[in-house]
């Protein structure tokens, strides 16, 4: 494959970036697991560099969009670009987020990890999240700093239809589904908020990088 | 003004799609068949970013309250007034498109453009992501607009003609796949189910098995995209797929073909080889 390697710094250890192809028109980046991909990606947007379009972030990687003829010359300056640590303090006020935890799975996330369905709502309101990525559906923002207690798997049978509004659980991630949708998260409870408007720019309340906190309503 | 008679199995508004959100969960949408839909737009002397009718299988039926100019192009089907040319109709015209022989899409362009209210910077139909407006009615009285660049084209337009295979890039995952998977995607037919979408056309073939088989952390994806599922049946992803996905992607089409992916139609039999 087309994987390069980048260092740090001279004295530090090796710390790699792959780059692998994503069609002619775009280079996903891996980045290694200490790397902050938000971070990479604010760094790449400062780069400026011509033929360079959208910067999609995800868990581990950025997908960098470029034209044909500037692919060469783009994916020597990411693989050059120095890695930073995830950044832990963000850097502007967490967006609360309001929850009437009477979410159908409530109980049954209490019954498999073995404690109250108050521990649970606890343990979820706990952390002060961020927002990874969007993915899924418009608007649908995976937010990191959910308690280690808390990571289950998706259900086995996804529900065909999830209200929007719901306040969920799925692995690391905690989400709130920005509109009706087939889902299979867990779901916790429910908001009121609106966090997706497509007639406001940024349409998204939850965008990548934000801080969020939930708080029983 | 165009009034919607019968959308036929799938009538939606298509432009060039909605680029710049994808770091928000929106996807590219926009017209599966980028060439034809510019082409229409040009015959009738439209700005390249005017919104026209994407007809999915023909069997759209218009009545014309207005004299209006209209072009045809993408996946050709009888009824219609003229293909690949602009034509003017006079007031009360209607027309009703058959099946086309080959193809799945045709494109609708109308002098002026559909001016239905963009969202996010795009009148496109997101199917998925249920942005834009909703698929066409019958009986909708769809609006049209001023997006005119110049002169309506006397020309007959020659459709390009579209690859016999795919040609793809490998990657990002190719690597997750044993060495096999690899000859198959490039040595096989691969046949078009009948669920396929504007999300995606799901291909039926030789099983593509996984050299690796942990979870892979949601990245993002491309229309294009030749993304894997646990049943190892390929799924090539259309412009209103999810713009992250869970499934390792074996290989994306070139961009020069994405046009030629967004004509393949249920039962249709499919190649594709290295780039």
């Amino acid at each position: 494959m087309n994987e390069l390697v980048a260092r740090a710094g001279p004295d530090e250890p090796m710390r790699r970036v792959r780059l692998l192809p994503c069609g002619d028109l775009a280079t996903l980046v891996e980045l290694p697991p200490d790397a902050g991909v938000l971070e990479f990606r604010a760094d790449v947007a400062a780069l400026g560099l011509a033929g360079v379009g959208e910067l999609v972030p995800a868990a581990r990687t950025l997908l960098v969009h470029h034209s044909a003829a500037r692919g060469p010359v783009v994916r020597a300056a990411l693989v050059t670009l120095p890695l930073r640590e995830p950044d832990p303090i963000a850097t502007t006020a967490p967006v609360q987020v309001s929850v009437h935890y009477d979410g159908a799975d409530l109980s049954g996330v209490a019954d498999e990890i073995g404690c109250s369905v108050e521990a649970v709502i606890a343990q979820h309101q706990d952390p002060t999240y961020i927002v990874a990525f969007c993915g899924f559906a418009p608007g649908f923002a995976y937010l990191l700093g959910l308690p280690s207690a808390l990571h289950l798997p998706r259900l086995a049978t996804p529900r065909t239809l999830v209200p929007a509004g719901s306040v969920a659980i799925a692995g690391e991630y905690s989400a709130v589904y920005p509109r009706e949708s087939p889902g299979g998260w867990r779901l916790l409870g429910r908001t009121a908020a609106t966090l997706w408007d497509a007639d406001l720019d940024p349409p998204a309340v939850l965008t990548p990088g934000r801080a969020v906190r939930f708080v029983a309503a | 003004m165009i009034e919607i008679v019968a959308p036929g199995p799938l009538a939606t508004i298509q432009d060039r799609g909605r680029p710049g959100y994808a770091h928000l969960g929106v996807g590219l949408s926009g017209a599966a068949d980028r060439e034809a839909l510019d082409r229409a737009n040009r015959l009738v002397g439209n700005d390249a970013a005017a919104a026209a009718i994407e007809v999915t299988l023909g069997g759209l039926a218009i009545r014309l309250p207005s004299p209006t100019t209209v072009a045809l192009t993408g996946a050709e089907c009888g009824g219609a007034p003229g293909w690949d040319v602009a034509v003017t109709l006079p007031a009360g015209s209607r027309f009703a498109l058959d099946v086309p022989r080959a193809g799945l899409r045709s494109y609708l362009a109308v002098r002026g453009g559909i001016a239905v209210p963009a969202v996010l910077g795009s009148r496109s139909t997101d199917t998925l992501g249920g942005l834009g407006p909703p698929p066409l009615r019958a009986g909708d009285l769809v609006p049209t607009g001023s997006a005119i660049a110049g002169r309506v084209s006397g020309e007959v337009a020659t459709a390009p003609a579209h690859p016999p295979a795919l040609r793809v890039v490998l990657g990002p995952r190719a690597d997750w796949f044993k060495r096999k998977a690899v000859t198959a995607l490039t040595g096989s037919v691969w046949t078009v189910r009948p669920e396929s979408s504007r999300a995606g056309v799901r291909l039926m073939g030789p099983e593509l098995k996984r050299k690796v088989t942990t979870e892979l952390a949601s990245e993002p994806t491309v229309p294009g995209a030749l993304q894997v599922p646990m049943s190892g049946m390929p799924i090539l992803l259309g412009p209103d797929a999810p713009v992250t996905g869970g499934y390792p992607v074996i290989a994306v089409v070139h961009s020069h073909d994405l046009d030629a992916a967004g004509q393949l139609r249920p039962g249709d039999q499919v190649r594709f080889h290295l780039w």
